[in-house]
């Protein structure tokens, strides 16, 4: 099968000009270079280079090679800077590439943004029907949509009231309602989906894995990665402008982590003073069975999670240490609460965790790292979300939970339990 | 969702877009849907907004017969001077709003050219439609006055598309420079207003061109606003003074040097327009 999308040998080169900081030009400034230009070659017509000196060019992307086959749901991570986005404005024809070529079969849309020339001064009605034209949508299609896409975004009341009126979560429910409506053979994504409150996102969610599973191509670009581990089965990683690592989501997720400085299986803050001004966080750690810090642990191991902190006041606290733990998926899988009464002093302090072995399912875990008090009412002195990662998984052949079975298991935990059955 | 596998695009490095006219027509709802959402936006605070396109050529044309026609006492060759003037304003008027808001419609959609794909020449082409309804509008004012005067047109009205068409060409050659240009040097958002006033005292608009000296007519026909004014003039308005044809020539030929340059510098710099803007 030819891959619906083809992407070879893609660069994109821009010039960056040092102590120009606008990126459009004044025609005076251009003029009195050609001038400066045309004098110096006069002055001096071998060396003239010494003017591009203040050119600087630089390769947002810089050789890319990917094939996306039809109904593929693809990820693409990487640090601010990789190339994510030029690469999504190149595949969605908004920006040319320098060299190399993107070959689509298939009508792609994009959602680089939410709400796309939406204009404050008109209804929402009119606004719906814009925006849909905007993402390629004919008036036909958008008629036949529109009842879908009001309910969507629960806002029947408002349909006649210029979008300026709305509060930010209407206009961007009613916005992202438009483009989900969108039935393209290929779907672009931008970092849409981290605006609206946590319900709207979770149904935004659902909407997008609709969309994946009726066989439809999509694209996804996102910092979070447990929307990109929930949402896509493959992932590429961008590292400036070239494609580092692709392969499964979790290998590539894992990979984005561990090439970052600070792993997420030990996570040092002693420089970026998380904390208040009675305690100060130091570090966090995963450990696997044998005490060794790891990213990668096995189903049937124990784990712990191991946070350093520092009281830095002279006050006795009764301090709290408790951890979150988030699937990929955003969900909380639970909370876990020391409960330890003991009185801290000024000194510093390790608050150990131990997850029992054969509990949690495979798959990316984040863990938040908090410490509160409740002396004088609850004071939370710092919460560190998606401080540390971990991946759980869960080799067919020592599984001891699995009976045989080779496909995924579903389920946040995966608890050993006791079972019995016999003839009665 | 039906031609999957017909529908291929290839994305390359200085790539001819062969279908960019098939495109062009593919995306044509849209076009609509930007000047409609464009007349909107212009009318929405109710009734004053479409009053603005009658006062200000109403205003303006009475200015102007009172200094060039009662103070400077200018020939009209038997038109009224009101009218003589308002059929010269009204072109002009159209000429100014277009060119001005067509130079400035990339720019002020940088939101949506730097977020979605679509033939850019949409942008400049839809923009113009505002100042065509406002054309309209104001066209009535003139229709009132030409029957306040008892003006009639006789069958030299027939040629009055073939100008308005000319009209329109002109209008948008020059604003598709100016919207091309001002993407990647601001300075055009200067030159706009600056043409724009200028243009008004060296195209016929308060004058009946014919107190050009004869040897400087064709030369002032390279102005192409000034054969298109004149054309406007003498379709409508029953006046004695003949058309000097051959400066009518001259303006077409400039209007179509700048519509064909206008769209080509235009497809020229269209690509590059998401990276700058």
């Amino acid at each position: 099968m030819t891959a619906i999308i083809s992407i070879e040998n893609l660069h994109k080169k821009y010039i960056l000009k040092h102590n120009v900081n606008k990126r459009y030009g004044s025609l005076r400034d251009e003029l009195t270079n050609t001038a400066k230009q045309l004098a110096n070659k006069f002055k001096s017509p071998i060396n003239s280079s010494h003017q591009q000196a203040q050119e600087e060019e630089f390769w947002a992307l810089n050789g890319v090679n990917l094939e996306i086959q039809q109904g593929e749901r693809l990820g693409i991570i990487g640090r601010n800077g990789a190339g994510k986005s030029t690469l999504l404005k190149v595949i969605s024809r908004i920006i040319e590439p320098t060299k190399g070529r993107v070959t689509l079969r298939g009508r792609v849309s994009s959602l680089l943004e939410v709400g796309t020339g939406f204009h404050p001064e008109l209804s929402g009605r009119e606004n719906v029907y814009l925006n849909g034209a905007i993402l390629g949508m004919s008036k036909a299609e958008i008629s036949q949509k529109f009842d879908e896409i009001v309910e969507f975004a629960e806002v029947e009341k408002f349909l006649d009231t210029p979008v300026k009126h709305y509060s930010s979560g209407m206009y961007v429910r009613l916005a992202f309602a438009v483009a989900s409506s969108l039935e393209p053979e290929i779907l672009i994504i931008d970092e849409v989906l981290a605006v609206g409150d946590a319900q709207f996102q979770k149904k935004c969610l659902g909407k997008l894995d609709d969309v994946g599973k009726s066989g439809r191509t999509v694209i996804f670009v996102s910092h979070s990665m447990p929307m990109i581990t929930s949402l896509c089965d493959k992932a590429v990683l961008l590292d400036s402008g070239r494609i580092v690592k692709s392969g499964l989501v979790s290998d590539v997720v894992m990979e984005y982590y561990s090439s970052g400085q600070s792993s997420p299986a030990s996570n040092d803050f002693s420089t970026s003073f998380v904390g208040d001004t009675a305690v100060r966080l130091l570090k966090g750690e995963v450990k696997n069975s044998k005490a060794e810090v790891a990213l990668e642990v096995q189903i049937q191991e124990a784990i712990t999670i191991e946070m350093t902190f520092e009281v830095t006041t002279n006050q006795q606290l009764k301090l709290v240490p408790n951890f979150y733990f988030y699937t990929a998926n955003g969900e909380c899988a639970f909370v876990s609460v020391s409960d330890s009464q003991l009185n801290f002093s000024k000194d510093k302090y390790m608050a150990i965790c131990h997850i029992p072995s054969n509990i949690l399912n495979e798959g990316v875990y984040f863990v938040g790292l908090a410490l509160s008090s409740f002396d004088s009412g609850v004071n939370v002195h710092f919460f560190e979300k998606n401080s540390l990662s971990f991946n759980v998984v869960d080799s067919i052949e020592t599984s001891s939970t699995r009976s045989g079975w080779a496909g995924a298991m579903p389920g946040v935990l995966r608890p050993k339990l006791n079972w019995e059955t016999h003839k009665v | 969702m039906s031609s999957s596998s017909q529908h291929i695009v290839v994305i390359e490095a200085g790539r001819i877009e062969s279908a960019y006219w098939k495109d062009l027509w593919r995306y044509r709802e849209l076009f609509f849907f930007l000047a409609w959402r464009d007349v909107l936006v212009r009318y929405k605070q109710t009734f004053i907004g479409v009053l603005w396109s009658v006062i200000k050529p109403l205003l303006t044309m009475m200015v102007f017969v009172f200094v060039f026609g009662k103070l400077a006492k200018l020939p009209s060759d038997g038109v009224p001077y009101p009218v003589l003037v308002l059929s010269g304003m009204l072109p002009w008027l159209f000429f100014a709003s277009a060119f001005s808001e067509a130079g400035n419609s990339l720019v002020g959609n940088a939101n949506i050219i730097s977020k979605v794909y679509f033939p850019r020449l949409i942008v400049p082409l839809s923009s113009v439609i505002v100042s065509l309804v406002d054309f309209l509008i104001s066209g009535v004012l003139l229709v009132i006055l030409m029957i306040w005067f008892n003006v009639l047109p006789d069958s030299r009205v027939l040629f009055l598309p073939f100008f308005i068409v000319l009209l329109i060409l002109a209008a948008v050659g020059a604003g598709l420079w100016v919207a091309a240009l001002n993407v990647k040097y601001r300075d055009f958002a200067y030159v706009v207003p600056f043409v724009i006033q200028f243009g008004l005292y060296v195209s016929p608009v308060a004058f009946n061109s014919n107190i050009v000296p004869e040897k400087w007519r064709l030369l002032y026909a390279l102005n192409p606003m000034v054969g298109i004014i004149d054309g406007f003039r003498w379709s409508i308005t029953g006046t004695n003074t003949p058309l000097y044809w051959q400066g009518v020539v001259v303006s077409v030929v400039v209007v179509i040097l700048l519509i064909f340059s206008g769209v080509q510098y235009f497809r020229a710099t269209e690509r590059s327009f998401a990276d700058v803007i």
